[in-house]
């Protein structure tokens, strides 16, 4: 707001009334917050909840909102009735290994086409831009076909190689470079820095914020992805959280405590990163518009 | 300035190419091998026959062919246009909705929004899981809760063939909900106060500002978020291979599920590449509508 001196308020536009007005939807927005946090949070509170019933207490009628006595072992039982440790183990591996590399594949990319004009260019970040409207799963049997031809199917490395190069990171890096002035880097230029040296020691330092954003969207997707592992992954040795925590439902269907403990450990990890990191998420989320 | 063609500016594009290029290479090999070739490859598998032995073997329209005569094919092209058409406008109202209401300074929404996006970072798996606990029929909380509001017979939600599409269309639209949400919130920061401020003067009240006012500035944003969710709906897969894995019968088989077992429980690849196909023109069918529509708002 500027600062003008305010012509005297005409005396029609009653302030009350528009109190009265914004007190209405102050509450209104209390309400549809109240609500609406139920409606996300009630699945994560039961679920949580669950985890600690006794099995013949998980489904009662009327529904019991809190367990009678919380059965804590759920949560060291967990690790010793199922694998947990190998599939936490391979989660943890791949989701570090796909964010390193698409972390640094992509920004390196990205620096090639914000800051390097040569002919071509243009047309190739647009073929890369034009894959993110493709979805995966209509190009999922001739990938699936070429990774076993090429004998990754069934290894940790089929994941990394359908994870680390998407389009995703070059697009969203390319957009935070091309907000960096050329003149920074030209003149870095005639100082005599080599194209490398400027992306090593200007552009990466200048990009923490999206460099961030996309290592959490990485990581995030990487230890959420169910498909490919589903689709490669097939000895017990290799499989991920994801993967380990769906054959454990369809062994132990009747074991819903314990179904939930997992469950709750399979989420824990990503709400704390997520919470940790919250707004370079959102940051990521809201320039690429895109995930999955 | 040397004159574009000169020896010296040739040597410098061809010095920039080599640059631009190795900036490029270590992402460009894998996204050749693993996105573009795939791609590329899916046209040419989609004429083709498998045999045993995993050889492909050109077979020309034989796959549209059977295609056009399999009824489960048009069974899944028929769920997923049920699932899109449902979980679109949902979606869409829900999320504008909560924007809406939610785009104020309370201490209250800011803890919404980090919660909103909890549904959308969980994994599919475990979120599936609870929801199916969560509908199961007579015991669960769902049906519970129901049956306190006075429905004496509740649906059986994922295990009657009429209710378990609806069942996952909720479950969709509850994981997606935070998230169109934010970006509609993004959206509204771009509507002028100013408009808001004489549409005040002129006397309109807060739904004659909603219309008049929230609504043709968000049309942008609306658009593109229209465009998400179709896509989404189009490709939806994970969310009903956990749920429902197209159960009962095949009530929620949907096309990209189609795809998924004609290729890897039945190994037929070359039909299962036609079907994708169908999968792919849908999806571009969208993207295209969308530069179309770009252009036209530019120009």
């Amino acid at each position: 707001m500027t600062t003008h001196p305010a012509p005297p308020a005409p005396p029609v536009q009653t302030p009350s009334g528009r109190r009265r007005n914004s007190r209405i939807g102050r509450v209104l927005g209390y309400l549809a917050t109240a609500v609406a946090s139920v409606a996300v949070l009630l699945p994560f509170y039961w679920m949580v909840v669950s985890s600690l019933k006794t099995d013949n207490e998980v489904f009662t009628l009327p529904v019991r909102w809190l367990p009678s006595a919380a059965q804590w072992h759920h949560y060291a039982d967990i690790w010793t009735r199922s694998d947990l440790t190998t599939w936490l183990g391979n989660t943890v591996l791949l989701s570090v290994a796909v964010t390193v590399l698409q972390v640094l594949t992509g920004s390196f990319a990205a620096y090639g086409f914000s800051k390097i004009r040569f002919p071509g260019r243009d047309a190739l970040f647009l073929t890369y831009v034009a894959t993110l409207a493709v979805p995966w799963q209509s190009y999922m049997i001739p990938q699936f076909v070429l990774l076993s031809k090429m004998h990754l199917s069934d290894t940790l490395w089929s994941i990394i190689a359908i994870q680390a190069f998407g389009a995703l990171g070059v697009f969203l890096m390319r957009q935070f470079y091309e907000s960096i002035p050329d003149e920074l880097v030209d003149a870095a230029r005639i100082d005599g820095m080599s194209e490398y040296g400027i992306y090593r020691r200007i552009m990466l330092p200048l990009s923490t914020p999206a460099l961030a954003s996309l290592a959490l969207l990485t990581l995030v997707n990487t230890w959420n992805d169910f498909l490919g592992p589903l689709l490669y992954l097939r000895s017990s040795n290799l499989w991920t959280i994801q993967l380990g925590l769906r054959t454990f439902i369809s062994q132990y269907s009747a074991e819903y405590a314990l179904i939930m403990t997992g469950s709750v450990l399979s989420v824990l990890p990503i709400v704390v990163i997520f919470l940790l990191g919250q707004r370079y998420f959102v940051e990521g989320v809201a320039t690429t518009g895109l995930k999955g | 300035m040397t004159a574009p063609g000169s020896a010296p500016a040739r040597r410098r594009v061809g010095r920039n190419t080599l640059l631009g290029w190795s900036f490029l290479l270590p992402n460009f090999l894998g996204f050749a091998v693993l996105t573009m070739a795939p791609v590329a490859l899916l046209f040419y598998y989609a004429f083709t026959t498998w045999d045993i032995f995993g050889g492909a073997e050109w077979s020309g329209l034989d796959n549209a062919r059977q295609m056009i005569h399999d009824s489960t094919f048009w069974n899944a092209v028929r769920n997923t246009l049920y699932y899109t058409v449902f979980h679109i406008p949902l979606t869409l109202v829900v999320s504008l909705g909560l924007a809406v209401l939610l785009n104020k300074r309370l201490r209250a929404v800011a803890f919404f929004r980090t919660v909103a996006f909890f549904p959308y970072i969980a994994s599919i798996v475990a979120v599936a899981q609870v929801w199916n606990m969560l509908f199961s029929p007579g015991y669960g909380p769902v049906d519970a809760l129901l049956r306190a509001v006075g429905v004496d017979h509740p649906p059986g939600w994922t295990t009657s063939a009429d209710w378990s599409m609806p069942a996952v269309i909720l479950v969709g639209t509850w994981r997606e909900m935070g998230y169109f949400m934010l970006i509609f919130l993004a959206g509204l920061q771009t509507v002028p106060a100013q408009l808001y401020e004489a549409a005040r003067v002129d006397g309109a009240n807060a739904w004659q500002r909603l219309w008049a006012v929230t609504l043709p500035g968000l049309r942008p944003t609306t658009f593109f978020v229209i465009v998400m969710l179709t896509i989404n709906s189009f490709k939806v897969l994970d969310l009903i291979l956990v749920m429902t894995n197209g159960g009962p019968g095949q009530s929620t088989l949907v096309l990209a599920q189609y795809v998924y077992r004609k290729g890897f429980e039945e190994n037929q690849f070359g039909y299962a590449s036609a079907v994708s196909v169908v999968l792919f023109l849908l999806c571009l069918l969208v993207t295209m509508a969308q530069f179309a529509v770009n252009r036209r708002r530019e120009a």
